[in-house]
């Protein structure tokens, strides 16, 4: 299976950004994608940068995929998008309809994010049919769904699980952090650049329980799926994404590729993952529960 | 512009008919619509009793088919449409592709709404479903501001239908997964988000009260207080040092006041929520968006909101309050 590297999600200043993929054209990771798909307003990076960012992350031998914003509602974003899905030499990924209207009637095929929804063949053939030639599985469904549709995939369509990171869990019009701070969005003061992984939002009891992510939540938790990388091969996943967090993302692409090629037992993988888990690990997605249930444990009662 | 009510059961449907509902739109009783909730919905033979009083009475019938179908549970989807058509329903409100595709190519004839599930919110997702199925409306999710909503009516040829009344879901729906996080059910995979299944209300030892969804605290409060039914976005939390309604305040949409405003975009219906409602709700709703839309009609410009019609909406409203949402910026 290759590796991805999702978009980063958070708002990182350029600086950052740079440094970041500076480190990730090092790693072992096979696919990275690109660019703003949370809030129009962070530009810490224009469109021609982030294409600038992609070629060298080209040169340095990783497939590079431009993504879109996951909720389009003004014409600027749209004009955005457009650029992007016009760029002529990078594929895309649509996280909304909106990109793969344009990617189809432009006849250039695309990737299906996660915030696109796909729960069964119907939708698969559909979007094959409009270009799509690989698809996220949604952070809500379960390998069972995922045994069942892959059994019917499309000629020609890969399949991507989002295997590690904070859990996207809803977009809305309104920006939490703006919010939080009692700003209005027009006036946010760019706040959410302070936090580098989201604002942790706690139950009354002081549980971790979401993350706070401008106008997207998030899970406070980290899916966690190392433990099912034989599972997911078995089931013909060809790409496994891990999502950037502001600390440990070039360890943890290196924790998946060691346990891949085995030169690290699953037990040693799994003790060495929970270092980069700030609130535990969860796969209750994966297995067909609740999504915070917490990270089956492996055979080796000794690991924690 | 069209008045389009809810109906949880028959009572309700006929409730919203005879207070002036131009449509009243419906779901199965099953995990195929997004007010899957025990005791509520139709049956195929009720569903037909539904479309003759619509029908009799000059109104239409919409039966909403819209969650995300799973490859286990296809046939269930299938069927639901399978059902709408035979019986006769004018439209129906779809969310899914897969869905939209069978409807299409299964009941050409069929009319095809998208869903607020179907998460289209700019001109462009529009135009993939139109082009693709030939949808004849679309319901816009509840995050557009009012400028952006003139500016998407500006550039589709889908006719838009509103929400303008009731429950506000703050998030894109159709991509909220904050009930399955905590339970493993969303309104897309079971149709309702915060199962009854795995709400607790707990009294506790001071007189005060708790509510958990599974397990999760949502909210809690002292004696001679009063916590909401625990759905995630409008519970209470704790971030960075502050506690409170993190996401949002438990209130209802009330968009009466933007009537001539989203008339005169040419905005084809209204939507009121709440099929999970009493049919006293249904009556009320309807009476009242029936009045404010004939004065409306008969004289825009001079159009004002009466005080009696909000007072009547304020009685029934959640958490007895209500707002503009997103429609207005500084909601946002």
């Amino acid at each position: 299976m290759k590796i991805s590297l999702g978009p980063v999600l958070y708002y990182w200043s350029e600086e950052k950004l740079r440094q970041f993929y500076g480190q990730i054209a090092e790693s072992p990771v096979d696919i990275v994608y690109l660019g703003e798909t949370i809030c129009s307003k962070r530009r810490s990076l224009n469109t021609d940068q982030w294409i600038e960012i992609a070629r060298q992350l080209k040169a340095a031998g990783k497939e590079v995929i431009l993504s879109t914003l996951a909720l389009l509602e003004a014409e600027s974003e749209l004009k955005t998008m457009r650029r992007i899905c016009g760029n002529g030499e990078f594929t895309v990924e649509a996280n909304d309809l909106a990109a793969v209207n344009l990617r189809s009637e432009q006849g250039e095929s695309f990737v299906v994010g996660h915030s696109v929804n796909i729960y069964n063949q119907g939708a698969m053939e559909v979007l094959a049919e409009a270009g799509m030639n690989r698809w996220v599985l949604s952070v809500e469904l379960s390998r069972e769904t995922l045994r069942d549709l892959q059994q019917h995939r499309p000629d020609g369509v890969e399949t991507e699980i989002f295997a590690w990171g904070r859990i996207p869990l809803a977009y809305a019009a309104r920006c939490y952090t703006a919010r939080h701070y009692e700003l209005p969005k027009d006036d946010c003061q760019y706040r959410c650049i302070d936090d580098s992984d989201g604002m942790l939002l706690n139950t009354k009891e002081g549980e971790p329980f979401l993350t706070i992510n401008g106008i997207q939540t998030q899970s406070a938790q980290s899916c966690n799926l190392l433990g099912a990388m034989e599972e997911m091969r078995e089931l013909g996943v060809d790409v496994v994404r891990i999502s950037p967090q502001s600390m440990f993302t070039p360890e943890i692409i290196k924790l998946f590729d060691q346990v891949q090629r085995q030169e690290i037992s699953l037990q040693d993988g799994m003790a060495a993952a929970d270092r980069f888990l700030p609130y535990g690990g969860v796969d209750g997605y994966w297995r067909g529960e609740a999504g915070i249930d917490k990270t089956a444990k492996t055979d080796d009662s000794s690991v924690i | 512009m069209e008045l389009v009510c809810p109906a949880g059961n028959l009572p309700s449907l006929k409730a919203a008919i005879d207070n002036g509902a131009d449509a009243v739109y419906v779901g199965f009783k099953d995990d195929t619509n997004a007010r899957n909730f025990a005791g509520l919905n139709f049956n195929e033979k009720n569903v037909g009793q539904g479309i003759e009083y619509a029908h009799s009475h000059g109104a239409r019938l919409f039966a909403a088919i819209n969650t995300f179908p799973q490859p286990s549970g296809w046939e269930r989807w299938t069927a639901a449409v399978d059902s709408a058509a035979e019986a006769g329903v004018d439209a129906v409100i779809l969310a899914d592709i897969g869905i939209l595709d069978y409807a299409a190519n299964r009941w050409p004839d069929l009319k095809l709404h998208l869903s607020v599930q179907g998460s289209a919110t700019n001109y462009e997702a529009i135009s993939f479903m139109h082009r693709t199925f030939g949808i004849r409306r679309v319901v816009i999710p509840r995050v557009l501001s009012a400028p952006q909503v003139r500016h998407l009516a500006e550039h589709t040829p889908v006719p838009l239908e509103l929400f303008g009344f009731g429950s506000l879901c703050v998030m894109v729906e159709g991509r909220c997964l904050l009930s399955s996080y905590a339970t493993g059910r969303s309104p897309n995979t079971y149709g309702a988000c915060s199962p009854g299944s795995h709400v607790e209300w707990i009294d506790r030892k001071d007189g005060g009260m708790e509510t958990r969804l599974g397990g999760i605290l949502v909210d809690s409060c002292g004696a001679g207080e009063n916590v909401g039914y625990p759905t995630i976005c409008k519970g209470r939390f704790e971030v960075q040092g502050k506690e409170g309604y993190a996401i949002e305040e438990p209130t209802s949409l009330n968009t009466l006041e933007l009537l001539p405003e989203m008339m005169a975009m040419g905005i084809a219906a209204i939507k009121i929520e709440g099929r999970q409602r009493s049919p006293a709700y249904v009556a009320q709703v309807t009476r009242v968006w029936r009045a404010a839309i004939d004065a409306c009609k008969r004289n825009p410009e001079s159009f004002r909101v009466q005080s009696v019609w909000n007072a009547e909406l304020d009685k029934v409203a959640e958490g007895a309050q209500t707002t503009l949402g997103a429609y207005h910026r500084s909601w946002q």
